[in-house]
C-alpha cells in the first residue's frame, strides 16, 4: 500500500508520540469466498486509517475466516495463544461475531466491532470490553418504519430471509412503523427467485414494501421486482444499496430509498478527507463498510492517545469516550457500548456512470437501541 | 510390521509429538491445531466405516456431525442458563458433564443415522450419494429457521464442559482428551475389520450376491455399519463443538461432509488411519496456504485434483503400496 | 387466493422448472452417457454468466452476450473435459465427487480473481423489461415468459437431437453399451468431448439467462447445483424426459410450498408462528419430495434399474 497522505501521517504521528506499550490488533475478516467483498472493504478502510495515523506502536495481524465460525474461532483462539493481540476486530457476520466475542472479551481482550451487532451482545450479553462501532443489527430497520410513518406509509409488506438477523430485521421495522401489515414474509436464506413473493406483493394491496435481503438476494429481488411492473415504493436497509454491489443492480435500484448512518455526502471535513483518500488510494468509491473500518481504526487509535493498552481500565474509558473525528461527524457510545448516532435515509442516483447515494432526510436522530435497558455494566 | 503399519506409528506419533513440542515451546495455538486435526480425524474415522469398508459413500454425514455438535450446544446451553430442556412428561435438565453429553451426542446421531439410514440404503450407488444429501440438506434448512437454538446465528458456550479430574480448559488436557478418544475409536474400528460383522460387510461391497448366497442380507449389514459411522462422527461432532465452544449449522453444511470425504481420500479410502493422516495433511495445508494468498482455494483444489488423478489410494496408498490395502 | 394469482404463481412454478431443465439437462446427459457425477456443473453455469455480463458490458448486445455465454461454457467444458474429466470416467463415484469439486474450488475463486469480490451487472434487454398483460388480465414479466419458451424450445430440441439425430443414436447407443459403438468405429474420445461440452454450453446459457435476473457473483452455481442434483435423482439418473418431469415437478413444488404453507399453518396456528414454522418447511419441501421419491422408486421416476 502506498502512502499517499504523507503529511497527515507525519502530523498525526507527532501528536501520539509518547513512550507507551504497543498496541497489536488482530483482524478477522471474511476475505474469500461468497462474502469477500464485505470484508475486503473493512478491511481496506481500517488500514487507511492505520496508515495515515502512521504510528510504528500499532501492529494489525489480518486473516480470513472464509465467513466460516469455526475457523473464525480457531483464528481467535491463535491471535489470542501465539499472537498475544491485544484488541480484536474485523468480522462481518453476526453468527461469526456470536462465536467469537464472548470467548475474546471474556479471556480480558478488547473487541471492536466494525459490522456485526447481534442483539445479545447489546442487552444481556453486554460486555465492558466489547464496543461496537457499526450499529446494532436492528437499527437501520428501526430507522426505516419511522421514516415510513414520516411519508404517510399506512400499508407495508416486509420480508426478510428465515434467520435470525432476518427476524431482527422485521421486528426492528415493526417496532417503529405504525401503519398496518399487509404481508409479512421469511424466504429461505440464500433463495435466488422472488417471483412467487412479488406475486403475493402484486395481490396484497401494500402501499410500500419493506426488504431486508442482504447480498445476492437482495440483487436478484431487486433486478425481478423491477421487471415485474409492480411500483409500490420500496424501502430497505443500506446493505442492498451499498457502493460495492449498486453497480450490479444498476437502473432497478434508482430512486429507491434506503436506511443508513453514512454516505459519502454527509458533509463534514473528515469525511470529506476520507472519501478523496480511499478513492485515491484503491481507485473506487467506499462503501458503508469501509467507513465502518475506518471509524474502528481511528477510535482505537484515539484510545491509544489518551491511555496505554497495558491499564485495561484506563484504556476502556478512553475508548468509551469516542474522542475522535468520525466519518458520520456526532458519535458517542451509549452505556452498553453501542452507537448513538444519527441514521439517515438515501436515495439511489447516478453520478455519471456510478450509481450511488444521497441522503434525503434524517429517519430517527441520536438513536440508541431497544436492548440497551437489558445491559448491566 | 508392515509398512503402512510403520506409517500408522508415524502418524499417531505425529499428532501426539507435535503437541507436546508445543506444550514445551509455549506454542498453545498448535495444540489448539492438533486438537482440530484429532477431531476431525474421528468423524473421518466414522465416516470411513460406511465409505470405505462398507462402500457407502454418504454426502451427508455432516448431519450427524452436526446432531453430535448440537446435543453438546444444547445440553450445555439450558446448563449455562439453569433452565430445564423439558417438564413434560419428566423432567430433563442440561449438564456440563461430558461424558453424558459424550453418549447424548452418539444415541441421538445413531438414531438419526437409523432413520436416514433405513431409507437411503434402499437405494444405491449416485442415488445413495444425493439421498444421503438430501437429508443433509433438510436438517441443515431445519437447523438453520429454527429459532429456539440460535438459527443460523448458532449458539455460544462460554466455558468448555467438564471431564472428571480434569481442567478441560487447558489446550494439551482437552487434546489429551480427544486423543485417547481417536485412539479407542481406532481400536474399534480395527476390531470391527476383523470381526465377521466386519469381513462381510467388506464381502457386501464386493460381491454382493456371494454374501446373499450365504444368508445374510446386505441391507442389514449396511445399516447396522452406518448406525456405528454415524455415531462416532457425532461423537466428533460433540468435541468439535466443545473445542470452539460454539455450535451453529455450518456444521451441518454439504460443504462439510465433502471436507470430511476429502480428510479420508488424502489419507486413502479404507485404510484404519487414511483419516488420521488425511485430516493432520488437511490441516496443515488450511494452515499454510491460508496465509500464501487470498486465493488459496484454488492451490487447495489443485491440491485435491493431483491426489485423485494421480496418488490414487491417497497418501498411505502412495507410501505403502496399493496391494498393502486391506479390504 | 385468487384464481388469478393462482395461475400466476402456477406461472411462476412452471418458469422456475423450465430454469431447472436448463441446467438438469446436460448434467444429466453427462451422467447417462459416461456415468460421470459432475459437481463442478454449477461453475460452468456461473462463467457462462460471467461472460455474459462481461460482454454485455462491452459490446452492450443481450444477444451477443447469450452467444458468448455459449462458447465460452461449451469452451471451458472441452477443455477441462480434455484435460481432467476424461481421466475420471473409469473411476469410482468417490473420484469423481471429489475431482470436480477441486474443480468448484478452482473455477470459483479463479473467477473472483479475474472479475473481483462483487457481483456484476447484466440487465435485461430493453425489449423485455418490465410486464406484458395476460389474457385473462394477469400481468407478468415479459423476460420470464421468454425464459418459459426458450426453457421448451430447448426441451424439444434435446428431444430432437436425441432421438432423430446421427448424434443421437449414437449418444443413446453410448448408454447402453460403451464398447460396442467404440468396437463399431464410433469416436468415442470425439463423441464424450461433444456430449460434455453440449451439457456445458447448456448450463452457461441457463446461467446467462438467470444472471439477467439475479446476481452474477461468485458461488451463483452451487445452490442451482444441488437443486439440479434433486432434480435428476428425482427424474432419475440420465434421462432427458425424467429431467424435464423432474425439473417441472420441483418447479412446482417450491414455488407453490413457498406460497400455500404459511397459508396453511396460518389456518391452526398465530400469524408470526404460522410463517415461521410455514417458511421453515417450505425450505425443506423440495428434499422431502426427493427422499419420498427415492423411498419408493429407488432409481427416480424414469431411471433404468
Amino acid at each position: 500500500m502506498k502512502l499517499r497522505s504523507a503529511a497527515l501521517a507525519a502530523a498525526m504521528a507527532l501528536v501520539g508520540a509518547t513512550a507507551q506499550a504497543d498496541v497489536k490488533v488482530g483482524m478477522i475478516t471474511t476475505l474469500s469466498g461468497g462474502g469477500a467483498g464485505l470484508g475486503i472493504d473493512v478491511r481496506d478502510g481500517f488500514m487507511l486509517a492505520v496508515q495515515q495515523a502512521g504510528r510504528d506502536d500499532l501492529e494489525v495481524v489480518i486473516e480470513d475466516d472464509q465467513r466460516k465460525p469455526d475457523i473464525a474461532v480457531q483464528l481467535a483462539d491463535k491471535m489470542i495463544q501465539s499472537e498475544k493481540v491485544d484488541v480484536l476486530t474485523g468480522i462481518i457476520w453476526s453468527n461469526l461475531a456470536m462465536a467469537v466475542v464472548p470467548a475474546a472479551t471474556a479471556q480480558g481482550k478488547f473487541y471492536l466491532s466494525p459490522n456485526a451487532g447481534p442483539s445479545p451482545l447489546a442487552g444481556k450479553g453486554c460486555h465492558p470490553n466489547y464496543f461496537n462501532v457499526a450499529w446494532q443489527n436492528d437499527n437501520l430497520h428501526e430507522a426505516a418504519g419511522a421514516y415510513a410513518n414520516d411519508t404517510g406509509l399506512k400499508n407495508s409488506f416486509i420480508l426478510a430471509p428465515n434467520y435470525p438477523a432476518g427476524k431482527d430485521a422485521l421486528t426492528g421495522y415493526k417496532r417503529f412503523f405504525e401503519g398496518a401489515l399487509s404481508g409479512e414474509l421469511y424466504t429461505k436464506l440464500g433463495q435466488t427467485d422472488y417471483a412467487a413473493e412479488i406475486a403475493q406483493i402484486r395481490a396484497s394491496g401494500a402501499d410500500s414494501v419493506y426488504f431486508f435481503l442482504p447480498g445476492g438476494m437482495g440483487i436478484s429481488f431487486l433486478k425481478q421486482y423491477a421487471a415485474s411492473g409492480v411500483d409500490l415504493p420500496l424501502v430497505g436497509p443500506a446493505f442492498s444499496f451499498d457502493q460495492g454491489i449498486l453497480q450490479a443492480v444498476g437502473d432497478a435500484a434508482m430512486g429507491v430509498k434506503n436506511t443508513s448512518q453514512w454516505n459519502k455526502d454527509i458533509d463534514n471535513a473528515t469525511n470529506a478527507a476520507f472519501v478523496d483518500s480511499f478513492q485515491a488510494e484503491y481507485g473506487r468509491l467506499p462503501s458503508l463498510y469501509a467507513s465502518q473500518g475506518f471509524d474502528t481504526a481511528n477510535l482505537l487509535i484515539s484510545a491509544m492517545g489518551k491511555a496505554d493498552i497495558a491499564d485495561a481500565d484506563a484504556f476502556r474509558a478512553a475508548l468509551k469516550a469516542a474522542d475522535f473525528d468520525s466519518v458520520r461527524g456526532e458519535f458517542a457510545f451509549g452505556d452498553n457500548h453501542h452507537p448513538v448516532q444519527d441514521i439517515y435515509v438515501r436515495e439511489v442516483i447516478k453520478e455519471g456512470d456510478v450509481y450511488t447515494n444521497k441522503i434525503i432526510a434524517t429517519g430517527l436522530s441520536n438513536h440508541s437501541d431497544a436492548y440497551a435497558g437489558d445491559c448491566k455494566m | 510390521m508392515t509398512r503402512e503399519t510403520w506409517i500408522n506409528v508415524a502418524a499417531l506419533a505425529v499428532l501426539l509429538g507435535v503437541p507436546l513440542w508445543a506444550l514445551m515451546a509455549d506454542e498453545p495455538f498448535i495444540i489448539t491445531l492438533a486438537t482440530r486435526a484429532a477431531i476431525f480425524a474421528l468423524a473421518g474415522v466414522g465416516l470411513n466405516l460406511a465409505l470405505g469398508t462398507g462402500g457407502l459413500v454418504s454426502l451427508g454425514h455432516a448431519a450427524f456431525f452436526g446432531i453430535g455438535g448440537y446435543a453438546m450446544g444444547i445440553l450445555a446451553s439450558h446448563a449455562q442458563a439453569y433452565t430445564p430442556i423439558m417438564e413434560v412428561p419428566f423432567l430433563i435438565e442440561g449438564t456440563k458433564s461430558m461424558p453424558v453429553i459424550w453418549l447424548v451426542a452418539m444415541v441421538t446421531s445413531a438414531l438419526a443415522a437409523l432413520a436416514i439410514g433405513a431409507l437411503s440404503l434402499r437405494t444405491s450407488g449416485v442415488y445413495f450419494i444425493m439421498i444421503t444429501l438430501a437429508f443433509g440438506q433438510m436438517i441443515y434448512y431445519f437447523a438453520i429457521s429454527w429459532p429456539a437454538y440460535g438459527g443460523e446465528d448458532g449458539l455460544s458456550i462460554y466455558v468448555r464442559n467438564e471431564f472428571p479430574g480434569l481442567n478441560t480448559l487447558v489446550p494439551m488436557q482437552f487434546f489429551g482428551l480427544c486423543f485417547a478418544i481417536l485412539c479407542l475409536a481406532l481400536l474399534l474400528m480395527n476390531a470391527i475389520h476383523k470381526s465377521a460383522f466386519g469381513l462381510a460387510l467388506s464381502a457386501a461391497r464386493q460381491n454382493e450376491t456371494r454374501v446373499l448366497s450365504v444368508g445374510m442380507k446386505p441391507y442389514h449389514l449396511r445399516l447396522v455399519a452406518f448406525v456405528i459411522s454415524g455415531a462416532v462422527t457425532g461423537l466428533a461432532g460433540a468435541l468439535f463443538a466443545d473445542l470452539n465452544r460454539f455450535v451453529s449449522p455450518t456444521m451441518l453444511s454439504w460443504q462439510m461432509s465433502g471436507e470430511i470425504i476429502i480428510f479420508i481420500i488424502i489419507g486413502g479410502v479404507g485404510r484404519l488411519f487414511g483419516p488420521v493422516i488425511g485430516a493432520i495433511i488437511f490441516i496443515l495445508l488450511e494452515h499454510t496456504l491460508g496465509g500464501l494468498s487470498e486465493f488459496w482455494h484454488v492451490y487447495l483444489g489443485a491440491l485435491l485434483l493431483g491426489i485423485v488423478l494421480f496418488a490414487k489410494g491417497g497418501v498411505i496408498g502412495a507410501l505403502a503400496g496399493r496391494e498393502k490395502a486391506h479390504d | 387466493m385468487t384464481t388469478l394469482l393462482f395461475i400466476e404463481q402456477m406461472l411462476n412454478g412452471l418458469q422456475f422448472g423450465v430454469m431447472l431443465f436448463l441446467m438438469s439437462a446436460g448434467l444429466t446427459l453427462v451422467f447417462g452417457v459416461m456415468g460421470l457425477i459432475n459437481l463442478a456443473h454449477g461453475s460452468l453455469y456461473m462463467i457462462g454468466a460471467f461472460a455474459a455480463a462481461a460482454v454485455a458490458a462491452a459490446t452492450g448486445s443481450f444477444v451477443l452476450a447469450l452467444m458468448a455465454s455459449l462458447a465460452a461454457a461449451a469452451l471451458a467444458g472441452a477443455l477441462i473435459e480434455l484435460t481432467i474429466i476424461r481421466r475420471l470416467y473409469d473411476r469410482d463415484h468417490l473420484d469423481q465427487v471429489l475431482a470436480t469439486f477441486a474443480l468448484i474450488l478452482i473455477f470459483s475463486e479463479g473467477t473472483r480473481w479475474l472479475f473481483g469480490s462483487f457481483p456484476l451487472f447484466l440487465d435485461v434487454p430493453p425489449l423485455l423489461a418490465g410486464p406484458v398483460t395476460l389474457p385473462g388480465g394477469i400481468e407478468y414479466p415479459a423476460y420470464r415468459l421468454s425464459i418459459i419458451v426458450i426453457g421448451l424450445l430447448v426441451a424439444v430440441g434435446m428431444f430432437g437431437l436425441i432421438n432423430r439425430t446421427r448424434v443421437g443414436i449414437r449418444i443413446r447407443a453410448g448408454e447402453a453399451d460403451r464398447e460396442m459403438i467404440a468396437a463399431l468405429g464410433v469416436d468415442i474420445a470425439k463423441l464424450y468431448t461433444f456430449v460434455f461440452a453440449l451439457g456445458a454450453a447448456l448450463a452457461g446459457f441457463a446461467g446467462a439467462l438467470v444472471g439477467a435476473i439475479q446476481s452474477v457473483q461468485v458461488g451463483m452455481g452451487e445452490p442451482v447445483l444441488i437443486l439440479a442434483f434433486v432434480v435428476i435423482v428425482i427424474g432419475g439418473i440420465g434421462s432427458i424426459k425424467g429431467a424435464f418431469v423432474g425439473a417441472l415437478l420441483v418447479g412446482f413444488t417450491d414455488t407453490m410450498g413457498r406460497v400455500l404453507l404459511p397459508q396453511v399453518f396460518g389456518l391452526f396456528l398465530e400469524p408470526s408462528a404460522a410463517v415461521s414454522v410455514g417458511s421453515a418447511l417450505a425450505s425443506m419441501l423440495i428434499y422431502i419430495l426427493m427422499a419420498g421419491v427415492l423411498v419408493f422408486r429407488p432409481r427416480g421416476l424414469y431411471g433404468v434399474a
